[in-house]
Order: C-alpha cells, then sequence, then structure tokens
C-alpha cells in the first residue's frame, strides 16, 4: 500500500474482539433506547410461556392425564417455551443485522467501515446471546412460580453446555437467515420470520418429532434446535450428564462448525451481488 | 504531485436483470415490459491529485452518487477500474475503507442514539479508542460550531442541521486521506452551510486530505474545489479549473458570435453550455439507484 500519512491506515490495526465490541456496545445502547420494545417482547415471552404451559393444567383437569404424567408435561411444554424464547431471540437478533440497518438508514455508513465482515457478524452474534440470555432468565423467573416444578433431577452443567454449544449453531443460521434481506429488500425480513417458523415447527418445541408426518420429521433432522431441545431436555428433565450428552454435543456441534463458515461465505456472496446489483441502497 | 483517486472508464448499469417469469410455462412475457438496463455511468475517467479538492458537479440522477458509491466501495463497477492511492476498490476494498469516508445529503445515523453514542460507534469501527473518541469529538464539533452539550442528545430531538454537523464530524474523526462529499450541505441554512464549508477548508489544509465534493452548488464548487467536472447522464463531459471552463464557454459564445463579456459568465452558465441541460434536468430513473 501506498506510504501516506493516514492515522487509521497507518496505526497496528485492533484485534477482532475490540472491533467485534463495537457492536455489541452499539446494540447495548440501541437496546436501552427503545427499552419500552423490550419490556414487550418480555411480557409477550411470559405470556406465551404461561399461556402453552398451564395448556398440561388443562390436560390434568379433563381427566386426560394423571399428576404425574402432567407434571411431566409442564416441564416438558415449559422447557421448549424457555428453549424457545432463547433461540429465536438470538435468531432475531442475528437475523436483524441488515434489517436494522435499513430501518436506521445507516447501511453503507456501517457496511463501508474498514472492518472485516466476519467480525461485524460475530460481535451482532455475542450480543443476541447476551441478549438472548437475560431475556430468558427473567421469563423463567417470572413464570416459575406458576408451576411447581420439580428440578432434583437436573443437571445444569449439561444444560448450559447445550446452550452455549447450541448457540454457535443458531447464530449460524441467524446469518443465514440475516442474507434474505441482503438479496431482497423489500420481501427479505419477512422471508426471515418464515425461516424462523419454519425452525418452530419442525424442531419440536412444543411436541416429540415423533408425531410429527414422516416428511416433516426429515426437515426435523437438519435443523439444529431440534438437538438443542433433546439435549436440554435430557440435561434437565432426565438428568443427563455431559459425557452422557457428548453425541447430542457433538451433532449440535457439528452443525455449527458447518453453518457458521457457510452462513459467512454466503453473507458475503450475497453482499457481493448487492453492491452488483444497487440493493444496498435501497430502504425496502 | 501523487495520484488520489484513478477512475478508468468505469460503467455502471441498473435493472434489466434475469425475467424469472420466463421460467414459468404459462407466462409469456411481453415484449418492452421488462425495461432495457439503464446506463448510469459511462465510460467515466478522471483522476484527482493528492491534497486537491475536486468538484463533481451534475443534476439529479446524473450518476454522481452513483459515482460516489462505487468509490466508497459500496457499489461494483460493470467494467472499468477505480484506485484509490493505487488500491482498487473491487480487488482491495479493505484498504480503501481504511483511506476513506463519505458525508451523504442524507445524515444516515441511528436516530434513537445520541450524538455522541453514535460517534463512539463509527470511530471504534475504524480503530479508535473510546479515549480517543471523547478527546477528538468535542475538539471538531466545537470547530464546526456545534454546542457540545448537544451531542448527549438523540440524533432525532436535533435540527437537520445540527444532524448534518455531526455527519461532517463523523467523516472527519477518522481522519481520511480521500474525503467523499456528497452534497455535504444540502438543506442547511446559510450559516451552517458556511461552519461546514470553512471546516472542510481547513481540515484539508491542516492534514493534506484529497477531497472529491459533489454538490448542487455552483458557487460552493467555485469557492472549494480547485478543478471541477461536469456530469451528464452518467457521463463527464468537461474538467478543468472554474477560470478554464468559463475560457472555454467564453470561446464557444464567441464562435457563434454571441456578445457577452467574459466577467459576466457564471458556473451556471457553464454547465448549461457545456452539458447542454440544466441543473434540475436529468432526473432519477423510476425504481433504479442511481444518484
Amino acid at each position: 500500500m501506498s506510504a501516506i500519512s493516514n492515522p487509521i491506515a497507518a496505526r497496528r490495526a485492533p484485534g477482532p474482539a475490540t472491533l467485534a465490541w463495537a457492536f455489541i456496545e452499539r446494540q447495548t445502547n440501541l437496546w436501552k433506547r427503545y427499552w419500552a420494545w423490550e419490556l414487550v417482547w418480555l411480557v409477550y415471552g411470559v405470556v406465551n410461556t404461561l399461556a402453552i404451559t398451564f395448556i398440561a393444567k388443562e390436560v390434568e383437569a379433563v381427566g386426560i392425564a394423571g399428576a404425574d404424567e402432567t407434571n411431566d408435561l409442564i416441564l416438558f411444554l415449559l422447557l421448549g417455551t424457555l428453549v424457545w424464547a432463547y433461540l429465536s431471540a438470538v435468531l432475531d437478533d442475528v437475523s436483524l443485522v441488515i434489517t436494522w440497518e435499513r430501518w436506521e438508514g445507516t447501511i453503507e455508513h456501517t457496511l463501508m467501515a474498514p472492518i472485516p465482515r466476519w467480525v461485524h457478524l460475530v460481535g451482532m452474534a455475542v450480543f443476541g446471546v447476551m441478549h438472548a440470555t437475560v431475556r430468558t432468565s427473567l421469563i423463567f423467573l417470572i413464570a416459575l412460580p406458576f408451576f411447581a416444578v420439580d428440578f432434583s433431577e437436573a443437571n445444569w452443567l449439561t444444560a448450559a453446555a447445550v446452550i452455549a454449544v447450541g448457540s454457535v449453531s443458531i447464530a449460524g443460521l441467524g446469518i443465514l437467515a440475516g442474507v434474505l434481506p441482503l438479496l431482497y429488500p423489500e420481501r427479505g425480513e419477512q422471508m426471515s420470520f418464515m425461516v424462523q417458523a419454519a425452525v418452530l415447527l419442525v424442531s419440536g418445541v412444543y411436541y416429540s418429532v415423533e408425531v410429527l408426518p414422516g416428511w416433516l420429521q426429515v426437515f426435523s433432522a437438519v435443523s439444529p434446535a431440534t438437538y438443542i431441545l433433546e439435549g436440554i431436555r435430557g440435561a434437565i428433565v432426565d438428568g443427563d450428564t455431559v459425557g452422557e450428552s457428548l453425541g447430542t454435543l457433538a451433532v449440535i456441534g457439528g452443525f455449527g462448525v458447518f453453518l457458521v463458515p457457510f452462513s459467512i461465505l454466503a453473507f458475503s456472496w450475497a453482499e457481493r451481488w448487492a453492491k452488483k446489483t444497487g440493493k444496498l441502497k435501497r430502504q425496502g | 504531485m501523487k495520484t488520489a483517486l484513478k477512475a478508468t472508464n468505469v460503467n455502471k448499469y441498473f435493472g434489466g436483470g434475469f425475467d424469472y417469469r420466463r421460467l414459468l410455462a404459462w407466462c409469456t412475457p411481453v415484449k418492452g415490459e421488462t425495461p432495457p438496463p439503464a446506463h448510469v455511468l459511462r465510460d467515466v475517467s478522471f483522476e484527482v491529485e493528492r491534497g486537491e479538492v475536486f468538484g463533481l458537479i451534475g443534476a439529479n440522477g446524473s450518476g454522481k452518487s452513483t459515482l460516489i458509491r462505487v468509490l466508497s466501495t459500496l457499489l461494483l463497477p460493470d467494467s472499468g477500474t477505480v484506485e484509490v492511492f493505487g488500491n482498487d476498490v473491487v480487488r482491495d476494498a479493505g484498504a480503501v475503507r481504511a483511506l476513506i469516508n463519505r458525508v451523504s445529503a442524507d445524515p444516515s445515523f441511528f436516530r434513537n442514539m445520541s450524538a455522541n453514542e453514535n460517534l463512539l460507534f463509527y470511530g471504534r469501527v475504524y480503530g479508535l479508542t473510546p479515549e480517543e473518541i471523547k478527546q477528538l469529538v468535542p475538539e471538531i464539533l466545537e470547530r464546526l460550531g456545534f454546542e457540545k452539550d448537544k451531542a448527549r442528545e438523540q440524533m432525532n430531538h436535533l435540527s437537520r442541521g445540527q444532524q448534518q454537523k455531526i455527519a461532517v464530524a463523523r467523516s472527519f474523526l477518522t481522519s481520511p486521506v480521500l474525503m467523499l462529499l456528497d452534497e455535504p450541505t444540502t438543506g442547511l441554512d446559510p450559516r451552517s452551510r458556511r461552519d461546514v464549508q470553512r471546516f472542510i477548508r481547513e481540515v484539508q489544509k491542516e492534514h493534506d486530505a484529497t477531497i472529491l465534493l459533489t454538490t448542487h452548488d455552483m458557487e460552493e464548487a467555485e469557492i472549494l474545489c480547485g478543478r471541477i467536472a461536469f456530469i451528464a447522464g452518467g457521463r463527464i463531459v468537461a474538467i478543468g479549473t472554474s477560470e478554464e471552463l468559463k475560457d472555454r464557454v467564453a470561446e464557444r459564445w464567441q464562435a457563434r458570435g454571441l456578445e457577452r463579456e467574459r466577467l459576466d459568465i457564471n458556473m451556471e452558465d457553464v454547465f448549461m453550455e457545456l452539458t447542454g441541460r440544466d441543473l434540475e434536468e436529468d432526473e432519477e430513473p423510476v425504481g433504479v439507484a442511481a444518484g
């Protein structure tokens, strides 16, 4: 490169973690400013969790199931709604990487910053995980007193390991969904929500995947959320240790190893295409 | 003198992509229904020397903003090359981004974040530390005539002029060696416009920055720019100093037998004579991202 006196070009570039932190800090500032929306999503999350879990009480009330089966069903639904609250929050935050910038009109200024795209995407994904952890923990704490749930068998370490490894694969899926608004400025956001809805349908959030028609179970097998839910239920309901969950963890990890580089590659390709066709400028 | 920016035969088309309805057996594409691609940059070639303030003047939709987007690595040219200090904007986009920054007519900020929070974010992604940003921001804002306390307010509480000053501050915060100013004073009141123009002149002298300025304002172009290029219909139709361009028009008028004093020729006359149109004439094609 030419010898020119530019303080930014001349200085030692900050590490990826420092650059990624800029996005985490920015999203945190935005989160604080949009606190009313955060409250709305928290209330929605709590109501959704309660509304779905109370179905188990109804099952007991009409005599379909006994007390023990009801408790199992409560735990099954409670874990399903909580894990989905977490996964959908991560998916939302990551897949909105472009949509946020379009809403605010900042897309061109952010994308012309001298920052590798993977650092940008990882920064957004880390914020998504932090944000989802806080929101889901609050939903869990608020919903818990409504049900007499027995966590005596739970292995929290395994659950944390499943969530940690699973977050990587879900972030990969989120980045992949985030490609859609780049390709389709007008309809991409809606298409991202459809991806989220499809994951909800096939992953066994409120029912086991075995009840799905065979052709839908094919999609269950390729959704990382299926294995995350399986791992969490194994850890909390059956008390599976990390050793016993290694198979599930390996599958979830495999999704992450494939999805993250693939989604970043797909994002870079889509960004290049948007720059070729002038779709970055379009506000949707 | 070193070349800061070199554009060679740059062409850009928009629209006219593949019509997916052709894949549907029951859909017969109607001839002429799909408009042909719009040719928004046509063999654009020019050079800007280091330290120069170079003006690019054209009507709406003439291709100014499209060209700025190509230079900013936000748009890929369909053919031709652009180099910024020897770095190709397509192949070495990362290196180019570290050397440039841009102010556009639309300030483009996170509206619900404060000015300080916005500047913190944009400084950080250019590699500045929070300490450096906290030190530089008040200095730049003061020189722009911006009240420091206002920087704590949300962007959507600031006036258009104040937002534009923050946009200028954002760009100069990162000390770019090539600054792309895309109609930076559009919509500003006369005082804010003067503040921004003064700041641009000062920074250009102090930091030896190269500036490419697009504007509708002929007076602004004449005051700030060493050389000016006129762009019309996506093509560069004339380049020179304001005096050279006026001389060229005077010669043309003389050749046509028009009696008019050389001193009476203003830049609007020059623009209309050399481009064959006035500043309002080229309108942006509907549905096309030309600018």
